[in-house]
């Protein structure tokens, strides 16, 4: 563009309004329900080891949400957020990424976790905020992160990763990486500014950031509808000037290529892109939440027959790559280990009372040691009052 | 040792510190090219190119996040928001990432490294949207440091300090001094102490604390309460607001038994206010007199009523000598 207002200046003599809806983006689908691909559709290369892993990935976070899902209700853990539904969107986009490309999650990429190599008990170690927490003990459950596998800190605040990873990305350019950050949120976090912001920011700095939108229908009890009234998220992605694609978000072979492909444009054109997943939040938003309330049963029963696992089982067995026995078998015994594992962690104790103030600061201030020391003598006083801290003062 | 006002000096400083570093970059609205609106950041882009010297879109959420991201990866962006009083945009991420990014992570990942400079104060005709002085909003949350300089050589050394620490900081810039404020700064590289007071007078009959601009006005009330009165004031520039050195201004206070502070901004909920709290706390028994608060209005900060509204040093004065006959 040359004028002053960077923008197309083609002329036309009568008034007359571009529609709202005037662009409608694609959906990339490969995988039929029953398995196999579309007619011309091509499959995105994955070897074996990869595919199972990524299948593997999607069936742990499957068996462990079910099980903290349970355990929250037996009141075992204060709080707890399933996948359930969107597992391809989440393993296939993590999977189509290099170990040291940074991710910055919201709070529903447990998968993105797993796939990277966060252990079972580091898992349960942040849900029942215990000492071993990485964390800890600081969040509430669900809300993991890890500098070793370049996963960030989840923050509970909506859409505030979105800008931070345009920096991140940003950061990453200039020190000559070879690396991008992706960055998820869902279509209701998109109303807020950071978004805005953040994408805004991203093209107008050539920030090699994937901005990965689970667009999963609802935002808590809010349906899309009520949240935007554009075509989905991905129309303003264009908007921005980024490159973007929308993709079926239950199929996990589409959700690895499309993810594939942004992350070597992002690198290549040194430019952010985004993509806009669709899938279903088949279980709540949190254990806090009841759909009944907002949303039908047969609704909820026609997505469940959309099941990206089964999806991806079925084009797993199809190739030969997966024994159904083998695979029930070992499904089982994953239910088993999560079991065990969650009572080693919930036996754990929780972090030690001089953790109150560390981390606030690189090092506690004279305020903050002042306060510890009073708060030690108080809890010293009444020690019945704070059971958890009480008999490892010294 | 140079001449420069606190511009120069923040120039000064901002040069100094890309030089040295390779991870230190310089943004915000007008930044770039044009080196900011009062040229903090002049030239900075020709000398380190427009990678770590640029202009952004007008987004001061997108700004802070930007910078989060940036120092969380390890670089050290100095963020200018343009104003301190556009600085709310960016409140959520300054207040729930910024100062809790270390906290959250169990010490995964941290922000240390991110300066956020931006002007802050009266003085200038600017009404209430070009005078605010909103430090004690970030005064309340723990994880931030919170940085006021008074002069050219306390403004380079504290922000080399404040792009050196571990923590993040606000760096608030008294912008009715930027040009009016002038004195001999070191060319050299230097860093002044965050967290720590400075006695900038010995005094025995009264203790006066203030920060940044006021620290001017305070010095003339003094001056005032010498000649008119005989007083003896002993004057701190607190310079930092969080974390605050309590020492420092207890001991002065254990001295003269009397404590008058002054800031530009509002009276209730001002940082004077927990200033007073622990000092009476600390110095119950040597206190000769209630503690004084010469501040702001409860009031936005007007335009034509300017004069009226501002904790000048003939209120200061008043407050002296209210404390002193008390």
């Amino acid at each position: 563009m040359t004028n002053p207002n960077n923008a197309t200046m083609t002329t036309v003599h009568s008034a007359e309004f571009t529609s709202g809806h005037a662009l409608t983006i694609p959906t990339l689908r490969l995988l039929k329900d029953d398995g196999t691909l579309y007619e011309g559709a091509k499959e995105p290369e994955l070897d074996k080891a990869t595919a199972l892993k990524m299948y593997d990935t999607m069936v742990f976070i499957r068996v462990l949400d079910e099980r903290m899902l349970a355990a929250q209700r037996q009141g075992r853990i204060s709080f707890y957020m399933q996948c359930l539904g969107e597992e391809a969107a989440v393993v296939g986009s993590a999977a189509a990424l290099d170990d040291k490309d940074m991710i910055m999650a919201q709070y529903r990429e447990q998968g993105a976790l797993r796939y990277r190599g966060f252990s079972l008990e580091q898992f349960m170690n942040q849900l029942f905020s215990n000492e071993k927490d990485l964390g800890k003990g600081r969040q509430m459950p669900v809300h993991y992160g890890s500098q070793d596998i370049y996963y960030m800190t989840v923050s509970s605040p909506l859409g505030t990763q979105i800008p931070q990873a345009s920096g991140y990305a940003y950061a990453q350019r200039l020190r000559g990486l070879k690396n991008v950050t992706l960055c998820y949120f869902g279509e209701g976090a998109a109303s807020e500014g950071d978004f805005h912001a953040g994408l805004n920011m991203a093209a107008v700095h050539k920030a090699p950031a994937l901005f990965f939108c689970r667009n999963n229908g609802y935002a808590i009890s809010t349906p899309a509808n009520e949240q935007f009234v554009g075509d989905g998220i991905a129309c303003r992605g264009v908007g921005y000037g980024i490159k973007t694609m929308r993709v079926d978000g239950a199929d996990i072979l589409a959700v690895y290529q499309a993810t594939k492909m942004a992350r070597e444009q992002a690198l290549a054109g040194n430019e952010p892109i985004l993509l806009e997943s669709m899938a279903y939040r088949l279980a709540a938003h949190s254990s806090s939440d009841d759909p009944s309330g907002y949303r039908s049963k047969e609704e909820e029963e026609q997505w469940r027959k959309n099941d990206p696992i089964s999806r991806f089982r079925l084009w797993l067995i199809n190739k030969g790559w997966l024994d159904d026995a083998a695979d029930t078998e070992q499904t089982s015994a994953l239910r088993q280990e999560i079991l065990d594992a969650l009572k080693v962690a919930e036996k754990v104790a929780k972090p030690g009372i001089e953790h109150m103030i560390s981390d606030v600061y690189a090092e506690p201030t004279v305020q903050l040691q002042q306060q510890l020391k009073e708060l030690k003598a108080h809890i010293k006083k009444y020690p019945d009052a704070y059971p958890v801290t009480a008999g490892r003062i010294d | 040792m140079a001449k420069m006002n606190l511009l120069q000096a923040i120039n000064n400083a901002l040069d100094l510190a890309m030089e040295k570093d390779d991870s230190v970059v310089c943004f915000g609205e007008d930044v770039g090219h044009f080196g900011g609106v009062f040229r903090a950041t002049s030239k900075l882009q020709e000398k380190y190119g427009r990678d770590r010297c640029f202009n952004t879109p007008l987004t001061e959420q997108g700004i802070a996040g930007f910078a989060n991201g940036m120092a969380a990866q390890g670089m050290k962006p100095v963020a200018e928001i343009q104003f301190a009083d556009y600085i709310f945009p960016a409140f959520d991420q300054i207040v729930n990432e910024t100062a809790k990014f270390r906290y959250r992570s169990g010490n995964e990942f941290n922000v240390g490294g991110l300066v956020f400079r931006t002007p802050y104060g009266g003085g200038i005709a600017g009404g209430h949207y070009h005078s605010q002085s909103p430090e004690a909003y970030f005064a309340h949350t723990p994880g931030l440091q919170v940085v006021v300089p008074r002069d050219p050589y306390q403004a380079k050394g504290l922000l080399l300090a404040s792009i050196n620490s571990p923590e993040p900081v606000i760096f608030f810039e008294p912008k009715r001094l930027y040009r009016a404020a002038v004195g001999e700064v070191p060319e050299d590289y230097y860093e002044l102490p965050i967290g720590k007071a400075e006695v900038v007078q010995e005094g025995s009959d009264l203790t006066l604390l203030a920060w940044g601009a006021q620290m001017e006005i305070v010095q003339k009330a003094a001056d005032m309460a010498k000649e008119k009165d005989g007083i003896s004031c002993e004057i701190i520039d607190l310079r930092s607001i969080l974390p605050w050195d309590v020492e420092t201004v207890a001991n002065s206070v254990l001295k003269t038994g009397r404590l008058v502070i002054n800031h530009e901004a509002p009276l209730t909920g001002g940082f004077a206010g927990e200033i007073a709290a622990t000092i009476q706390k600390e110095c119950f028994l040597h206190l000769e007199s209630p503690i004084e608060r010469v501040c702001g209005l409860d009031t936005p900060y007007p335009l034509a009523l300017e004069k009226e509204y501002v904790a000048d040093h003939l209120k200061t004065y008043e407050a002296i000598v209210r404390s002193m006959n008390f």
